[in-house]
């Protein structure tokens, strides 16, 4: 199962011109299983335009495991500030309140009230970090990522507050003294700007999953095209009942949680 | 014309000094913050702003208010209209200052030119106040030196005054954007903001610009006059009336009744505006002056604690609230930004002084 998706993955993101031809051949049918009742995908499929998407299926989530966040942050250079304030963090757990700040809680088991849940940058497809960054070194790519530009982000953190997640972390002071275990595939940054999850573009170009979906040992994330209705992410979310962190704000999240 | 700067009493002098002062620690300061990062500050991951872009936002309305001025082209103002040129400059350079104290890179803070984003209002706001900047200043420097040879100002300053009162505007709308631009923040998702925004820039910038014409008056002699005066204070007066409705209004919206110092912010504004209401007040000038810098103070204490604190604490549905506090090297910093501002104010409104002293003598 786990080579199948890789190797459909890999076809992907080497032949995602054709891929993305084979989606637009097919309309896109109305989703009735949304809990919101807001579009799920900003528009209809553009020959050749992928929007990578997540799902995380939070009931085979174990609670005690960091795997994801450990492989995420040893990937991307990372430093593990432990002080809240100057926390960095691209993908943390946190709680149903806190995730869910919005969802009704009433029917919602204590189980899952108790549980914790991971959050990511949500690649919004009306992502309001993009729209406030004054030079674009927030932008949005082609295939549907928030990217970050270090070299041209001026630091003023406005981005910060515009993001509803609280996705974007900001280098208060240099944090390359407190990288653990530095890597040399992914740049270090510096001090004075911000960043955050980048959907692993730089393990995508190289027709790899990202890291935290490949580190997970339940399998609970799914990555894939959400413009391709073949895609395993997009079938998953046909059959189960999905949730997006406040979705009613209009940002259009790209990742998606089965509860 | 500006040499004229450079001559002084002995007063003027230790003003000038105890602002250079002043300037030092702020740099010294700074130069502390861009070598540790902005972590010598009180700001983090929770309250990502802070005590620069409070002032930035007083600032910046203090600077774009002083439009009110050319705005109505009354024979009482005239006199007053260069003062409050150079007022804006100044205020507007502050507002700039705090702009690049509150940035991780500054160095980088051109690419907001090289590679602009227009649907950021961030863009907009550096756009509008570096133009705003550059007319009030050089449309200033004109009128004096028409009136240094007693001629009547060239057509084009007229012009420029015109831009200037459009940038104005674009500079408070752009402002009060970027603060409803944020989705969740929903204390500062209302469309009364920008409105808010303009009624206590008013406020505040006219009972500034009476302060200073008193102080002008008092140090050097040089009356812009009494009339001029009271037109100001009239405008402050309507402007910090509407401000107080509209933040009275707010008071019933959740949370904003909570927010800390809000209601001694409003007790002294509703105060100030009594005063400058009343005749009396009009006859007594420590009583006016008095009002005039309640109300300042009163809009200060809103600005900080109302709107920006009260917008970093309430919107966080997280449990954990992380109050904010400014460190000593962000008041250093504030403190020498203030005195930059002081100081260019200070010279330009020495020849100002200079000019008037030529033609009186």
């Amino acid at each position: 199962m786990m080579n199948e998706q890789r190797r459909e993955f890999i076809k992907k993101t080497t032949l995602g011109v054709f891929a993305g031809l084979g989606a637009a051949s097919g309309l896109v049918p109305a989703f009735s299983l949304e809990k919101t009742a807001l579009p799920v995908w900003d528009e209809k499929p553009v020959p050749g335009k992928i929007r990578w998407g997540m799902l995380i299926d939070t009931r085979k989530c174990k609670e005690d495991c960091q795997q994801c966040i450990a492989a995420c942050h040893h990937e991307h250079n990372v430093p593990a500030f432990k002080n809240r304030r100057e926390e960095i963090r691209w993908i943390w757990k946190n709680s149903y309140r806190n995730v869910f700040p919005t969802a009704d809680i009433a029917g919602v088991s204590k189980e899952i009230q108790n549980r914790t849940f991971i959050s990511l940058c949500n690649h919004c497809a009306d992502s309001p970090c993009t729209q406030i960054c004054p030079t674009g070194a927030t932008f949005k790519r082609w295939d549907g990522i928030v990217e970050i530009d270090y070299h041209r982000c001026i630091g003023c953190r406005f981005c910060m507050p515009a993001c509803p997640y609280g996705s974007l972390s900001f280098n208060w002071e240099d944090p390359r003294t407190e990288i653990v275990d530095p890597v040399t595939a992914y740049p270090t940054r510096q001090q004075g700007v911000v960043e955050k999850c980048n959907f692993c573009s730089n393990r995508l170009v190289k027709g790899l999953l990202p890291a935290c979906v490949e580190a997970c040992p339940e399998q609970a994330l799914v990555f894939g095209d959400l413009n391709d209705p073949r895609s395993d992410i997009r079938m998953l979310l046909e059959s189960n009942v999905t949730m997006q962190r406040k979705p009613e704000l209009g940002t259009k999240p790209s990742v998606f949680y089965i509860i | 014309m500006i040499e004229k700067a450079l001559k002084g009493n002995r007063s003027y002098w230790i003003w000038t000094v105890f602002l250079v002062a002043l300037i030092a620690s702020g740099l010294s300061a700074y130069y502390q913050q861009r070598w540790f990062g902005l972590t010598v500050t009180g700001m983090g991951r929770d309250a990502s702003r802070g005590m620069y872009t409070v002032q930035f936002t007083f600032f910046i309305g203090v600077a774009a208010s002083v439009v009110m001025v050319f705005l109505r082209q009354q024979k009482e103002l005239t006199e007053t209209v260069i003062v409050a040129l150079f007022m804006a400059a100044s205020a507007a350079l502050m507002s700039m200052l705090f702009v690049v104290a509150d940035m991780g890179k500054p160095d980088r803070l051109l690419n907001i030119i090289f590679y602009p984003n227009p649907r950021s209002p961030v863009f907009w706001e550096f756009l509008f106040l570096s133009g705003y900047l550059a007319t009030t200043i050089i449309a200033g420097w004109a009128m004096l030196g028409a009136e240094k040879k007693g001629v009547q100002p060239p057509e084009w300053v007229k012009l420029l005054i015109y831009l200037s009162i459009l940038l104005a505007f674009g500079i408070l709308a752009a402002t009060a954007l970027i603060y409803s631009c944020l989705p969740d923040l929903n204390f500062w998702l209302t469309a009364v903001l920008a409105t808010r925004f303009i009624a206590s820039a008013v406020a505040a910038g006219m009972a500034l610009l009476i302060l200073v014409t008193l102080a002008l008056k008092k140090t050097t002699g040089i009356d812009t006059g009494k009339e001029g005066r009271e037109k100001l204070a009239m405008i402050a007066t309507y402007a910090g009336a509407a401000h107080i409705l509209l933040l009275v209004v707010q008071l019933f919206t959740p949370f904003y009744s909570n927010v800390p110092l809000i209601w001694f912010a409003l007790i002294i504004g509703f105060v100030s505006v009594i005063l400058l209401l009343l005749p009396s007040s009009k006859k007594s000038e420590p009583l006016f002056a008095g009002a005039c810098a309640a109300l300042v103070l009163s809009l200060l204490i809103e600005k900080s604690t109302g709107l920006l604190i009260g917008g970093e604490l309430v919107p966080v549905p997280l449990a954990s609230i992380v109050a904010y506090v400014p460190t000593s090297t962000e008041l250093f910093i504030a403190a020498g930004i203030w005195s930059l501002g002081a100081l260019l104010f200070t010279a330009l409104l020495k020849v100002v002084v200079s000019v008037k002293m030529e033609h009186v003598g």
